[in-house]
């Protein structure tokens, strides 16, 4: 094991301390006073590069060395400087020469060791760092002297090395960002906190990174391009192609845009078809996504390249399944089957129907409905049942030719053929909806008397103007017509609330049906794609902190860490990256929903943001 | 420096910590529960498959054996994936950290890592756990607000549980570093 001698120099340096490799004695007597821990953050492509000067950013709340690259010899000290002054003005981090790197062959070169630490004179700082590595045994050695230092003697200051690998903290991003202050003019300070600093130095010294040692410049540096930079052609083309193609392609969509907004589609009947039909407001949203996508705009934040790629990604996957669904629909006359199959299972719910409303013109379930009411309203809602399956043997013979038509909508996208789904089953389960809206419209007049009538009943009254419930003396005539249309409506009650039972619940049914394919048409909307494959297949990109590995360790050498890259957990992906959906929410909670049905409100599953309230 | 001694855990099994001063400031401490038995596993697939067997007599229909036996790879893969953890590391680097690993059964690790600047101190406390009441060793994190608050506990060795001599062991390691880290930070 090799000692280092102690030395003493004369001339401008007082006194320097001990190297780690002597820290053996001190740590075989127990831990003794140490002076601060200098961390050295090490990149790991230099570990192999030859001899030169450390470059790299001191911060001193952590007392930690973020070494960026290594200066090779020979070098003028004027251009070196001028480097690191551009680097500052590029990326205002204040960058400096931390210390000397040694990368020897045998003990035999000395020479080499003394014009080291000469440098420390060229270029002074505090503190001066001296690592060495033998290129036969790769031990390592390090060393951290100060000049004006702790005035106790003994004190010595122990560096720890920690690697880490110099592309991965350059592409990757941490999660929540480091909110940093923000960078005012000649201000050189990144003061992100603990070990986002590294990363912060890292990203924001890309300057340095342009030239390496194997470029023609006055100045030779390794660092992770050392190790070959990495190029694609189809990358470099398709970042060339990208400029005309998105100024193409968001001119059509301008153009498209344009045209939807034009005055034809503001006229009364089409634009509330428009709003009613969920694949106009799915065909809406794509075309605002894809704008965002093929803006010309560059991205401003990584957040918002994420998105755009993310979006991207998403609509491609949309309409290959898209594409799939329309090959296999119109592949073996399935199309056809299809069309033959709608108009007798529609026959056949409508028979359901009939039963069910011959089931409640009787007894149902044992209870006794008012006879002349019930008769009343089982014919009316009958005829009205009856009338719609005229409508249906009507439209039989065209049902062939729009299934085929609407089904060519699949080829822009599968969202917009599940939304065309959707406005299919509402079309044709529109008598079920009319129904629905009758009972509830009764049974809410109904309960509106009953709740008025039972004020007057103990002598109060609804004050519109104060919005609240006063007191009020009634004449007899008018207690007495209101306690006779207060009976009357009670007894008949059942009847109605039997009514608008059935056909809510049946309401409810297929607004479940619907809301499973919205369910669906959200997922494809909102998943990140793009983020979730880069989790899985360039993990580092996305950070959510780092971890720690100790490396073979020996006595009397300095600690050595490898510092990785902790990748996000999927879940934290998701929900970090998802685009915004449609926003076809249900608005109201469980309890809300639950008195409006008891009060006999109707309710409207889809209130789209920005409808009015019908 | 390695060293190895067994404890156990508040259930009475054994456990095994391993200890390794890399140096001063930098310690490592690992402990490894027993592993998956094979007596355990035998009877779970032996009542899954016997149950399976149960149905297909009553409905005579081959899909259940065959998802019996997809019921048990699938669930015996997720367990050793999701559910058992091997081993749990505790590495505490003066002035940059604690990190603590668990390593589950089918190799995966997962790591968190608190930077020194958020810790304030380690400490063993009590729990009520069922119709227990056990010790276990956890990190206070510093409230960024208030200077004296804690915003958060952090339990260590959450699914090896060992009882209180292990504990002690760890929390005096854990000590020696803390209380260099303070004197470091309180000196300019």
């Amino acid at each position: 094991m090799k000692r280092r001698a102690h030395k003493e120099r004369r001339g401008r340096r007082t006194r320097s301390l001990l190297g780690c490799s002597s820290c053996l004695g001190c740590w075989e007597r127990g831990p003794s006073p140490h002076g601060m821990v200098v961390k050295a953050f090490f990149p790991t492509c230099c570990a192999s590069a030859d001899s030169g000067l450390l470059v790299g950013r001191w911060v001193p709340e952590q007392s930690s060395a973020v070494v960026l690259a290594v200066v090779h010899f020979p070098f003028i000290p004027i251009q070196v400087k001028e480097l690191l002054a551009q680097v500052h003005q590029a990326g205002r981090v204040g960058l400096a020469v931390l210390g000397t790197w040694c990368h020897r062959r045998q003990e035999a070169e000395e020479r080499l060791g003394p014009f080291l630490e000469g440098l420390g004179a060229i270029f002074s700082h505090e503190p001066w760092l001296q690592l060495c590595r033998e290129r036969t045994s790769g031990l390592w050695s390090c060393k951290a002297t100060r000049q004006q230092g702790p005035t106790r003697p003994g004190v010595k200051d122990q560096v720890m090395l920690v690697f880490y690998d110099q592309r991965q903290v350059l592409l990757s991003q941490l999660h929540p960002p480091a909110a940093l202050p923000d960078r005012q003019a000649g201000d050189a300070t990144a003061s992100a906190e603990g070990l986002a600093a590294v990363f912060d130095t890292v990203a924001r010294s890309e300057a340095l990174f342009r030239s390496d040692c194997f470029d023609e410049g006055p100045v030779r540096l390794s660092h992770w391009q050392s190790e070959g930079v990495e190029a694609s052609i189809l990358a470099e083309l398709a970042k060339r192609a990208s400029g005309p193609v998105c100024l193409l392609l968001a001119c059509l969509l301008s153009l498209i845009s344009a045209a939807r907004t034009c005055r034809v589609f503001k006229l009364r009947p089409l634009s509330f078809i428009w709003s009613k039909l969920s694949v106009c407001g799915q065909l809406g949203h794509r075309l605002e996504q894809l704008a965002l996508v093929f803006s010309t705009q560059k991205a401003e934040s990584p957040a918002q390249l994420m998105r755009k790629a993310n979006v991207l990604v998403s609509v491609l996957l949309d309409v290959a399944l898209g594409l799939a669904l329309l090959s296999w629909l119109h592949g073996k006359d399935r199309i056809g089957q299809l069309a033959e199959a709608l108009v007798p299972v529609a026959d056949h719910v409508a028979e359901a129907l009939q039963h069910l409303l011959q089931w409640l013109m009787g007894a149902p379930a044992g209870l006794k409905m008012n006879r002349a009411l019930d008769q009343v309203l089982g014919r009316f809602f009958l005829y009205h049942l009856h009338l719609w399956i005229s409508y249906v043997h009507l439209l039989s013979p065209f049902i062939e030719h729009i299934l085929w038509h609407v089904g060519l909508s699949a080829c822009l996208g599968l969202t917009v053929a599940l939304s065309t789904l959707s406005d299919i089953i509402a079309l044709l389960t529109f008598h079920i909806y009319c129904f629905y809206v009758y009972g509830a419209r009764l049974y809410c007049l109904k309960i509106c008397g009953l709740s008025s009538l039972w004020r007057l009943f103990r002598g109060k009254k609804w004050n519109v103007l104060r919005q609240r419930v006063d007191s009020c003396s009634y004449d007899l005539d008018q207690l007495f017509i209101g306690t006779l249309l207060f009976t009357v409506l009670l007894f008949l009650l059942p009847t109605t609330a039997l009514y608008y039972l059935v056909f809510t619940l049946l309401r409810l049914l297929v607004v479940a049906v619907q809301g499973l394919i919205h369910l669906l048409v959200d997922l494809v909307n909102s998943l990140p794609l793009y983020s979730l494959g880069l989790r899985l297949c360039r993990p580092y990109r996305l950070a959510a902190g780092v971890k720690f590995r100790v490396l073979e360790h020996e006595a009397g050498r300095p600690l050595r860490l490898l510092m990785q890259i902790n990748p996000l957990p999927y879940g934290r992906v998701v929900h970090a990256y998802r685009l915004p959906s449609c926003g076809c929410h249900p608005t109201h909670s469980w309890g809300s929903l639950c008195r409006k049905l008891f009060f006999g409100e109707l309710i409207y599953p889809w209130r789209q943001r920005g409808d009015k309230q019908d | 420096m390695e060293d190895e001694q067994s404890f156990s855990d508040i259930c009475g099994g054994r456990l095994a910590l391993q200890r390794r001063y890399y140096s001063p400031s930098c310690r490592e401490f690992c402990l490894s529960c027993p592993r998956l038995s094979l007596r355990s596993l035998t009877a779970v697939t032996c009542t899954v498959w016997l149950a399976a067997y149960g149905l297909f007599t009553l409905c005579e229909n081959s899909m259940i054996l065959s998802a019996a036996i997809f019921i048990t790879l699938l669930g015996l893969l997720g367990y050793l994936h999701f559910v058992k953890i091997d081993q749990e590391t505790l590495l505490i680097i003066d002035s940059l950290g604690i990190q603590m690993t668990s390593s589950y059964a089918s190799g995966k690790e997962s790591t968190t890592f608190i930077e020194m600047g958020k810790v304030k101190d380690v400490v063993i406390n009590e729990a009520i756990y069922m119709q227990k009441v056990i010790y276990y060793l956890c990190i206070l994190l510093k409230d960024p607000v208030e200077p004296h608050g804690i915003s958060q506990v952090v339990p260590v060795f959450q699914s090896t549980k060992p009882r209180l001599d292990c504990l002690i062991e760890v929390y005096r390691s854990c000590q020696e570093i803390l209380a260099h880290q303070k004197a470091a930070s309180a000196s300019p």
